[in-house]
């Protein structure tokens, strides 16, 4: 058994021991549209010293509470698991609070933008109505038949395994706003529908799994995907979404699953 | 302004409000009112387990775990509601299974268990398999099933509606719930919801503290609306601080990793929790581990440059079992601490988890005015509520478990209720209140910005009432509380708009948490003995002949207009179990 000391350490935890990093200055560009005020949206610089480990969600906190208070974004729990702050940075789709700012090369402005293909409320918020309503589509619930058992539903750890993957979705709309053929056509379930489907669809208690392969084959469904892997790499949980929608896509063929 | 009218309202979604509007949905016309989106509430962030006395791994049985929680409470606990929350549990487990839970497995097939702390064999014999799981995102997997469930049952959700007051009317002398009063974050519209029965189920008020493993929203919202209109607030003295959050950021790493075999440690290598527990070690309770670890670090054995936090060390376990069991909190470690959990120790400290005390309930979830009488028509479940199931310190995997019997419970309750009985009328100009705090905050031009007072009140409470307190601690943060109170008469925001006004919310959640730090702090104050989370240097000992009660803490003001808290005891519930000494 290890019994680590102090002189043991790797260079990664005396790094992270450091109590105060030394502050950088950084230009967080920041999209803004506020309909109250302005019917367009614009970029507007701010300039803040911030800790390089810090994260860019601290950056946005930093602009709200000390420079400007109408700056408006959603967050909740800080650390990746609630879904909030989805939100383009520097071009790509991450989570704010997942997200440090030594990561996201901090010499240049760093840009922070709403999430495409949904409308853009206010600064960093947008419309989820569109995004939840697919989500509501796909069935997202187990439906069993016949009489339920006293005690569990028994299931294999491998049966178990079949899905775990999609079940780590946490409805933040990272893939489903970095897709090109959800951009273009908001009618697309997208991969977040999708993905919410094939949790249900390979879990061996379900009995719904036709049903839902049903909705997915519609036009608006599962054949719009061009596999561009935008989905998977928006991810912040790391779920293989391309390859969860490939699957849906051969269980529709082959009616296996 | 608009008025709504439901048989019942839930006021918030996470797991305790969505478990209440399964039940309340299928028996009555019922709406829940969510601040968030409900996959954003902070039941997600639960990690380790949900107890249950399944025994399908070894021999439990529901009166061992009825024990080990009311131990672990330090007897503070009511015997009574401990002992319906260990029975009820296994069908609370079984419930969600069928609801499509994705719980890991056995080799049989069936639920799979792991160890906690404090869940023990036969009255403390050793660590028992008692905690249901999901690797270590089972908070996230109940929530995700209540809400599909939620789907599939056609629950009406208002999201991002922000409840910021309780309406009662007096009928013959009694006090009953007539409904809320809610802001739209969207519109910036108030909205006024009549409802025969409402139930509070909206969650903590760790933000009050700086290092906290809670959400930037749990600004115990639930609990300042009624207690401003005069209902109690029981045991808010008694809080929970988890042992290991990520140093200095707070995030959680769950309990599980000890329970899977994590070992803490201090500088020089040392498992010090045997010094302290010799029987269960890392597994004790978690206020005696807590307290372990800044003792620790108090006598020069802390780790890093300025020895201020120890070590979870999970590096002895297969890189295979932390993928499998807890590849959240060790993907944590690598993208908020850049370290490798499978050769490096993880540096932790003590974080602001869990409010034990809240609105005080029986065990149907009726809040309660005074120590018997029931507000009729008013319910809360899970955080927000005080049943009491979890006394002086919860035990780890007890707050899932809450959540699930007790929201179902009071969804039942309040639906019945509904049922059985008309709307109150609504108060005269019902929506006062609320127009009147969201204009003062939004036309006030006092020069106060409200993250210099959350940010002074989250350093007072951390330096004051956290893991050791003291008299001149605590009369410190009483102090300073009230100096922060009067400023927040001077606090003037920037958005002055209707769209979206976070800036105003915050203002709004800001004064939440200083009344309710006031209300801890002086609750702390007045407690002159050490119970569970609430330690008193001064008076390191349990005091069961003056202190075995139940604080309730009531807001008063006088003629003049000048408020000021009134401290009133309850009897403690005790059935079968005899205090003892706690010993892990």
């Amino acid at each position: 058994m290890s019994t680590p000391t102090i002189d043991e350490h790797s260079s990664a935890l005396d790094e992270a021991e450091q109590g105060t990093s030394h502050l950088i200055t950084v230009t967080l560009r920041i999209r803004r549209f506020n309909p109250e005020v302005a019917a367009e949206a614009d970029w507007v610089d701010y300039q803040l010293p911030i800790d390089p480990k810090e994260r860019v969600l601290d950056a946005l906190h930093k602009v709200k509470w000390e420079i400007d208070g109408t700056l408006t974004f959603r967050r909740s729990c800080a650390h990746g698991v609630c879904g909030s702050d989805a939100m383009r940075i520097n071009g790509k789709n991450r989570l704010a609070c997942k997200t440090l700012i030594k990561d996201i090369n901090p010499e240049k402005p760093i840009t922070v933008e709403p999430i495409k293909g949904l409308t853009v409320l206010k600064d960093l918020v947008v419309d989820m109505e569109p995004f939840f309503q697919a989500y509501r589509d796909v069935m997202p619930f187990l439906i069993t038949k016949g009489n339920e058992p006293t005690r569990e539903r028994l299931q294999s750890a491998a049966d178990r395994e079949r899905f775990d993957d999609t079940t780590k979705c946490i409805l933040c709309a990272a893939c489903t706003s970095s897709c090109p053929v959800f951009w273009n056509d908001g009618q697309y379930f997208g991969p977040a529908a999708i993905v919410n489907a094939h949790r249900f669809i390979f879990d061996s208690r379900d009995e719904g799994g036709e049903q839902r392969l049903e909705i997915l084959n519609d036009k608006d469904g599962v054949w719009r995907c061009r596999t561009t892997f935008n989905c998977t790499d928006a991810c912040p949980r790391g779920i293989e979404v391309t390859k969860a929608i490939q699957e849906v896509k051969r269980a529709l063929i082959t009616r296996r699953f | 302004m608009q008025i709504h009218k439901y048989d019942t309202v839930i006021v918030g979604a996470g797991g305790a409000g969505m478990r209440a509007a399964i039940e309340a949905t299928k028996r009555s016309r019922t709406a829940v009112l969510t601040k968030l989106y409900p996959t954003r509430s902070h039941t997600g962030a639960a990690q380790g387990g949900m107890a249950a006395a399944l025994a399908n791994v070894e021999e439990d049985n529901w009166e061992w775990h009825t024990f080990d929680t009311i131990k672990g409470g330090d007897y503070l606990v009511d015997q009574d509601a401990a002992e319906i929350l260990a029975k009820e549990a296994i069908d609370a487990v079984l419930d969600l299974e069928k609801m499509g839970l994705p719980f890991n497995r056995t080799p049989e097939g069936r639920i799979d268990q792991r160890r906690f702390g404090g869940h023990t064999r036969n009255h403390g014999e050793a660590a028992v398999r008692r905690a249901c799981y999901a690797a270590d995102r089972t908070g996230h997997m109940i929530l995700q099933t209540l809400y599909q469930n939620c789907v599939k049952e056609g629950v009406e959700f208002f999201n991002e509606f922000y409840v910021l007051d309780q309406l009662i009317t007096e009928v013959d002398g009694v006090k009953r719930s007539a409904g809320v009063v809610a802001y739209e974050l969207a519109t910036g519209e108030i909205h006024v919801f009549q409802a025969k029965a409402v139930i509070y189920a909206s969650g903590g008020t760790g933000k009050f503290f700086k290092v906290t493993s809670n959400a930037h929203t749990l600004t115990g919202d639930g609990q300042a609306a009624v207690y401003r209109r005069g209902l109690p607030l029981e045991d808010m003295e008694f809080f929970q601080f988890h042992p290991t959050g990520i140093w200095r950021m707070g995030i959680l790493l769950t309990e599980g990793a000890r329970g899977e075999g994590g070992i803490l440690r201090n500088k020089d290598g040392e498992r010090f929790m045997e010094k302290y527990a010799p029987v269960m070690k890392d597994l004790a309770s978690r206020d005696v581990v807590s307290r372990a670890i800044y003792t620790e670090i108090r006598e020069g054995r802390g780790c890093g440059p300025d020895g201020d936090h120890v070590y979870l060390d999970l590096t002895h376990l297969p890189p295979e079992q932390l993928d499998a069991k807890l590849p959240d909190i060790t993907e944590f470690a690598r993208t908020y601490l850049g370290i490798e959990p499978y050769t490096d120790p993880i540096p932790i400290q003590p974080t602001a988890h869990y409010a034990m005390g809240g609105i005080p309930t029986n065990v149907q979830g009726e809040v309660l005015s005074d120590n018997t009488t029931v507000v009729p028509g008013l319910y809360a479940a899970g955080e927000v509520a005080c049943v009491s199931v979890h006394g002086a310190n919860r035990l780890g995997t007890n707050s899932l478990l809450d959540i699930n019997v007790f929201g179902r419970r009071s969804g039942i309750a309040a639906a019945e209720y509904a049922h059985a009985n008309d709307f109150v009328e609504l108060p005269e100009n019902p929506a006062a209140l609320v127009v009147e705090m969201i204009e003062r905050l939004r036309d006030s031009t006092g020069g106060e910005r409200v993250s210099d007072i959350r940010t002074e009140l989250q350093e007072t409470m951390d330096a004051n009432v956290m893991v050791f307190r003291t008299e001149q601690t605590i009369k410190t943060a009483v102090e300073k509380i009230g100096e922060l109170r009067d400023r927040y008469r001077n606090v003037a925001i920037q958005d002055k708009g209707k769209r979206f006004n976070t800036d105003l919310l915050e203002a709004v959640e800001l004064g939440n948490l200083l009344d309710l730090a006031e209300v801890m702090a002086v609750s702390a104050l007045a407690r002159k003995e050490s119970r569970g989370g609430h330690y008193r240097e001064d008076f390191p000992s349990r005091d069961d002949v003056n202190f075995m009660r139940h604080t309730m803490a009531y807001r008063e003001v006088d003629a003049n207009g000048t408020e000021s808290i009134r401290l009133d005891y309850k009897p403690v519930v005790q059935t079968r179990y005899q205090p003892m000494e706690r010993k892990y």
